[in-house]
């Protein structure tokens, strides 16, 4: 018996998994469906708009412009090692878009984000006020998490391309003031290698995170538990499923778009 | 007209409700007493289909609550949470005028506005706190606002989780007389659970005790005094000695 716990443990964990696995694509099943029936709320979508791309851009564009730097550095230090020094502009440009743009951009939306709906959600269902809703005639998946979700599978990817823009931008006064790179030349030699595809996988990218973030939020915090712990538990729950989820889908959509 | 049947439900080894049959006639005004921690709000929840019974049947004019259209069954009813659970990010007058601002009541905002600080005043608080945050107020004007977000609609049924908890004694007599008024002029049917026996007597056309996870009595409530069971007495007196433990 004790010599088997631990495997008894390690099978209820996968059981685990595997079942909150089933009940969050359900949830998504039903956020989804809900998306293309009325009643719908504009309102809530426009809050969540602004509160989910507007808030985000300070933090997702300074991400992006240190990123962008760093990496022209790095680049630069790799490249040296075989006199490729000049591949700066194009490795930056094509780095920020595919991946680092969207990926480090969707990580700090799942930090901003997933969280503060988690937090948002999860109160409301301790003090009753999702049950609230629901005695007004009022759908909480519509109400809370069909606009979330919608705003950021929206906000994320433009969130995503002005991060491109400001990290290549990054790569740029990077390249240009410390690494002596002739400024016309960088631009041209970006704007020369960056390919359409390059861009929109990238943004494609963005919004499946936004998704997944979103998704996130709105699933822990309307099933979180009682009181303040376990508000404090849903919003920690969301924001480490939602990056873990984020690393998995990049994979994937990385393996489907470039292999 | 609703009914309970053998309603049950369990939260793990917590054994809530073992067997509740009630009846509240339409139009009627029920009151449920008990100790705390019984099961009334989790009775309530029931017949809204917040809470899902384990077993038993509910139905409302003969219908099972379950079955049918949700979103008709809803729109007939109010409810007033313990807790108030108030939308914490809206003002008071949006608080109140949720429903008549989305779905099928849908009024022009104006007009939603209208109603809500009418609504405000018949619990007893005036137009200046319409454009105040919930956070904004103190607990029992929390609890007034929320009794008016549950009466905006006027609905038929209504339900109030201790409208007068927290209340100071006169607003508690406004409280009183609003529900009884709700009742009596609008037809509705009420099912109110409060502790305060005074309330009781304002309310009540009858009266049900829960106790043990199931009712312990029921009648019209002018036959409360006269009951000889000693649950009942113990209640309704507040003795510490008798059959209900105080250490639950
Ligand atoms: N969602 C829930 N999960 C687990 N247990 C619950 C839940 N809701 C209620 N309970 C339990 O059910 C029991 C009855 O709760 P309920 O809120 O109905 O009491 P009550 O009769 O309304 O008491 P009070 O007069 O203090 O409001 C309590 O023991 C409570 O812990
Ligand atoms: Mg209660």
């Amino acid at each position: 018996m004790s010599l088997l716990s631990p495997l008894a443990a390690l099978g209820r964990m996968a059981l685990g998994l595997l079942a909150s696995l089933g009940r969050i694509a359900i949830f998504a099943g039903q956020v989804v469906s809900h998306l293309f029936r009325p009643p719908w709320y504009p309102r809530e979508f426009l809050h969540a708009l602004i509160q989910i791309g507007w808030f985000s851009l300070p933090v997702v564009g300074l991400t992006a412009l240190f990123t962008g730097g760093a990496l022209a550095l790095q680049i630069y230090a790799g490249g040296a090692r075989f006199s490729a020094e000049a591949v700066v502009p194009a490795i930056v440009a094509i780095g920020m878009t595919r991946e680092l743009g969207p990926v480090l951009g969707g990580l700090m939306v799942a930090a901003r984000v997933a969280s503060s709906i988690a937090a948002e959600i999860g109160t409301m269902k301790v003090t009753e006020q999702i049950d609230a809703l629901v005695t007004l005639s009022t759908n909480p998946l519509k109400y809370l998490a069909v606009p979330r979700v919608l705003a950021a599978t929206l906000a994320v990817p433009v969130l995503v391309a002005v991060g491109d823009s400001i990290g290549i931008m990054g790569g740029w006064a990077v390249g240009v003031h410390r690494l002596d790179f002739n400024s016309a030349a960088y631009l041209k030699n970006t704007i020369n290698f960056l390919e359409s595809w390059d861009v929109v996988s990238g943004l494609i990218k963005g919004a499946a995170f936004g998704f997944l973030v979103a998704l996130m939020g709105c699933y822990h915090g309307m099933n979180s538990g009682r009181g303040a712990q376990g508000v404090g538990a849903a919003t920690k729950a969301a924001v480490v499923s939602a990056s873990v989820l984020i690393f998995a889908a990049n994979y994937l959509l990385t393996e489907l778009f470039f292999s | 007209m609703i009914e309970l049947r053998g309603v049950t439900k369990s939260f793990g080894t917590n054994h809530v409700l073992r067997g509740v049959d009630l009846v509240i006639p339409r139009g009627s005004s029920m009151v449920i007493i008990g100790g705390s921690g019984t099961g009334k709000s989790v009775t309530l929840k029931c017949v809204l289909g917040l809470v899902r019974p384990d077993s038993g049947t509910i139905t409302l004019n003969g219908q099972d609550v379950t079955k049918g259209d949700r979103d008709a069954f809803l729109a007939q009813f109010g409810m007033l949470f313990q807790g108030g659970a108030l939308f914490d990010s809206m003002r008071v007058w949006e608080n109140v005028a949720f429903r008549l601002q989305r779905g099928a009541l849908k009024k022009p905002k104006a007009e939603a506005r209208e109603i809500a600080i009418e609504k405000l005043r018949r619990v007893g608080l005036g137009p200046q706190v319409a454009d105040l945050f919930p956070a904004e107020l103190s607990g029992g004007m929390q609890k007034r606002v929320s009794l008016a977000r549950a009466i905006a609609a006027d609905p038929q049924i209504i339900f109030f989780d201790e409208p007068t908890t927290g209340l100071d004694p006169i607003m508690s007599g406004v409280i009183n007389d609003l529900i009884r008024e709700i009742v009596t002029e609008m037809g509705a049917t009420a099912m109110t659970i409060t502790h305060d026996m005074s309330s009781v007597r304002a309310i009540a056309d009858n009266v049900a005790m829960l106790h043990g996870g199931k009712v312990r009595w029921t009648g019209p409530v002018g036959d409360m005094d006269a009951t000889t069971d000693p649950y009942v007495q113990q209640f309704i007196h507040g003795r510490a000695e008798g059959p209900i433990e105080s250490l639950r």
